[in-house]
């Protein structure tokens, strides 16, 4: 109909509500990637001759790779040259408290709706807060401390705790694992790392907020998590960034460590400033995440992607232990101009391992939404099950939606499962809501939400109300 | 009088269904609409209720003093015209309890009345669930999914009992029900009748007429109504057929 129709078009004039860019004086390396700068980032944070080491054989391998092809974006060619690989709020190098940091810092995460006060966080939510490349502020620490639980920036955990960084960093994403995960080991710059100590229920959500300010800087982060035998914690990212008429970059890497019997739950809340509604400028946002789950052990991955210009991201779980699981359940909507590739795979290699993919896609707009997801079975993993669900809704019609499922299964006991669904927003669906007296927007949200109803309820319970209302805001309008 | 109908005009894919039809139904009564296929039936329907997809090409449309096309779907709802549909859509992972509170508060909040909180929402709904004898557990599924033909159609009345309409139109209500599931829909209907609201009743078959029995029915042809009468018409129409209205429509033109 003519009146959805031009609705679609309204949708796509809405404007990115963290768009605005704080001003404050940083301390930024020029463009440029080479030795030199890498040598340059790990002596900005002192770090020790092992971590340089780490870096150094990443660039090298890096300088040899090629971006990966194979996925299904249309991405300008990226000029790795023309990206700054540092940039940090100038500050007072040690920062023993929250009063030492840039007042205009805590003014932009306070604006974003982090408080970083102790006194003033609502939540039962520890934050790590980082402001392009580094860790500005982690809050609870103390309390946490108490039950062991470290949960502090990457950089403090490479100068308090080397010996857990050097036992686990790249043990499951390896520096030579794929182009982004390899220039991230050679140029990360910070992110958070948590370690949970054995049989310790981590008595809080612990979250990461990242934002990148700087311009021409990619953001490029490192997360750690190790949950020791029998612990359990749930981990909570979000993440924006102004608005820019060029394209940023952001390769992140996320490493996941599950022993016997532990339990990570990992959720991801992505909301990158997504270009305007022409696709000039938004975060290209590549990222490699990935658990392994060891005996008995279960890693939980939840995303809802409704941000960046290009999203590039498959987490992963390497169910190792016999009896492990995993599960991946992922909203990603593409609005406008948006370019979405994301999926996950799951590497049954453990007996009577388990996992579970909901996928739900939404594209709206021009946007192009991929679902890419990989189910192996190892040929020892006896008793393997896999349930997979991919569903994509469509939202006007010069949107599209895209399935990839790959199964590579070497062990006849297993079980794979596969479903796979595309709808489209239906008229009818929007017309029999505005007859019991709904507005056209309140019904393309109830729809949408009804949609991802599944995925939403697998969030923690403050984020699934956030993940809902900026799920509406990207669709704002999409529909008439 | 609640809705007077002049000279309607519609089409719908360019095609024109309605032509010039003339219609008009004060509170307290029900109206039966019948007529062959193809005839507009639904099309009348549809366009009360604004379907995007029904142009109205000519004549007016006056509902409550008001003019209807005037209106917005959702603002025809809010002013009290409901439709069951004939097709009732499914609407995944929407809870049928909370998308009936979401229309029941967007209802009333138009009428500038206090939106009602959960409680006295499910009390509410509980009381109106037992007059069409529906499952409670139906209140909990997402809206229409997996339901069977009849209980669509039950949803549908139910949905009008808790809405309470001034203009409630019923298409092809009856269509896909059994006789156990036509009574009890025809039930549910008939405790609504009350003074204050009129009913329009769209039906292919005079079946339905057995057990809601209407104060006027209509025979559409062509596009438009070709006889009015009272509810003997129907039983006539059913022993005569249709062609027999086609007849006199033809030998009347």
């Amino acid at each position: 109909m003519e009146t959805t129709e031009e609705s679609i078009e309204q949708l796509a004039t809405r404007e990115y509500k963290y768009g605005w860019e704080t001003i404050l004086e940083s301390d930024t390396f020029p463009p440029g990637l080479n030795e030199t700068v890498v040598r340059g980032i790990s002596a900005k944070k002192n770090e020790p001759e092992w971590m340089l080491e780490f870096r150094l054989k990443a660039f090298r391998a890096w300088q040899d790779m090629a971006e990966p092809t194979w996925h299904n974006l249309q991405i300008e060619p990226i000029d790795y040259q023309a990206v700054s690989y540092y940039s940090a709020p100038k500050a007072k190098p040690q920062l023993a408290s929250l009063d030492e940091v840039d007042p205009e810092v805590l003014a932009t995460f306070a604006k974003l709706g982090i408080p970083l006060e102790e006194q003033k966080m609502l939540a039962n939510v520890a934050v790590d807060a980082v402001f392009d490349s580094v860790s500005v502020a982690t809050t609870f620490r103390a309390k946490l401390g108490e039950m062991g639980v470290i949960f502090c920036s990457f950089s403090e955990a490479v100068k308090d705790h080397p010996e857990l960084i050097r036992q686990y960093l790249g043990s499951v994403v390896p520096y030579t694992d794929n182009f982004f995960a390899t220039l991230n080991s050679a140029v990360f710059s910070d992110g958070s790392f948590v370690y949970i100590p054995k049989g310790v229920k981590c008595p809080m959500e612990l979250s990461t907020y990242f934002r990148i300010n700087a311009k021409n800087t990619g953001q490029f982060e490192r997360t750690l998590i190790v949950a020791d035998e029998g612990s359990h914690v749930s981990y909570l990212e979000g993440c924006t960034a102004p608005m820019r008429d060029e394209h940023q970059l952001h390769a992140a890497v996320v490493e996941l460590v599950a022993l016997d019997r532990a339990t990570i739950k990992y959720s991801t809340i992505q909301n990158w400033y997504p270009g305007d509604k022409n696709g000039k400028g938004g975060i290209y946002n590549f990222v490699t995440k990935r658990g392994k789950a060891m005996t008995d052990a279960k890693i939980t991955w939840t995303q809802v992607e409704t941000g960046s210009a290009i999203t590039w991201k498959y987490p992963s779980c390497i169910l190792q232990g016999d009896n492990s699981v995993g599960e991946f359940y992922s909203v990603a909507t593409t609005n406008n101009r948006q370019q979405a590739d994301t999926g996950t795979k799951m590497i049954h290699i453990g007996k009577n391992t388990r996992s579970t993919i909901v996928s739900k896609g939404i594209s709206a707009g021009k946007g192009q939404n991929t679902y890419r997801g990989a189910v192996k079975i190892g040929k020892n993993a006896h008793g393997a099950r896999n349930y997979s669900q991919c569903d994509s809704l469509l939202i006007g019609d010069k949107c599209g939606a895209h399935t990839f499922p790959y199964l590579e299964i070497k062990n006849t006991s297993s079980i794979v499962e596969h479903e796979a669904s595309t709808s489209k927003i239906g008229e009818d669906q929007i017309f029999y809501c505005q007859q019991r007296g709904i507005a056209t927007e309140d019904a393309v949200n109830m729809i949408v939400s009804g949609f991802c109803k599944e995925v939403f309820r697998e969030l923690p319970m403050e984020f699934a109300v956030e993940a809902q209302k900026l799920l509406s805001i990207s669709l704002e309008g999409s529909v008439g | 009088m609640l809705l007077e109908i002049k000279d309607l005009c519609v089409s719908a894919e360019d095609k024109d269904i309605l032509k010039s039809l003339n219609l008009s139904v004060n509170a307290g009564e029900v109206h039966a609409i019948m007529g062959p296929n193809g005839s507009g039936k639904s099309t009348l329907a549809r366009a009360l209720s604004g379907h995007p997809g029904y142009a109205v090409t000519g004549g007016s449309i006056t509902y409550n003093g008001k003019d209807l096309l005037d209106m917005a779907p959702e603002e025809r709802a809010c002013e009290g015209v409901f439709m069951a549909f004939q097709y009732p859509v499914e609407i995944p992972g929407v809870n049928n309890a909370y998308f009936l509170k979401a229309a029941l508060n967007a209802v009333r909040k138009h009428r500038g009345e206090q939106e009602l909180d959960a409680v006295e929402f499910m009390t509410l709904i509980r009381e109106k669930a037992s007059l069409l004898e529906m499952d409670q557990s139906m209140l909990h599924r997402a809206v229409n999914e997996g339901f069977s033909g009849g209980e669509k159609k039950r949803n549908e009345i139910f949905q009008m009992a808790v809405l309470e309409p001034k203009l409630a139109v019923l298409d092809e209500t009856d269509s896909g029900l059994d006789i156990d599931a036509l009574r009890v829909v025809a039930n549910g209907v008939n405790a609504l009748r009350s003074p204050d609201r009129a009913i329009v009743v769209v039906t292919h078959y005079q079946r339905l007429l057995d057990y809601i029995v209407p104060d006027f029915v209509h025979v559409l042809s062509g596009g438009r109504i070709v006889r009015s009468g009272g509810k003997e018409l129907a039983l006539e129409l059913e022993e005569k057929g249709y062609g027999w209205i086609d007849a006199v429509a033809g030998a009347g033109a």
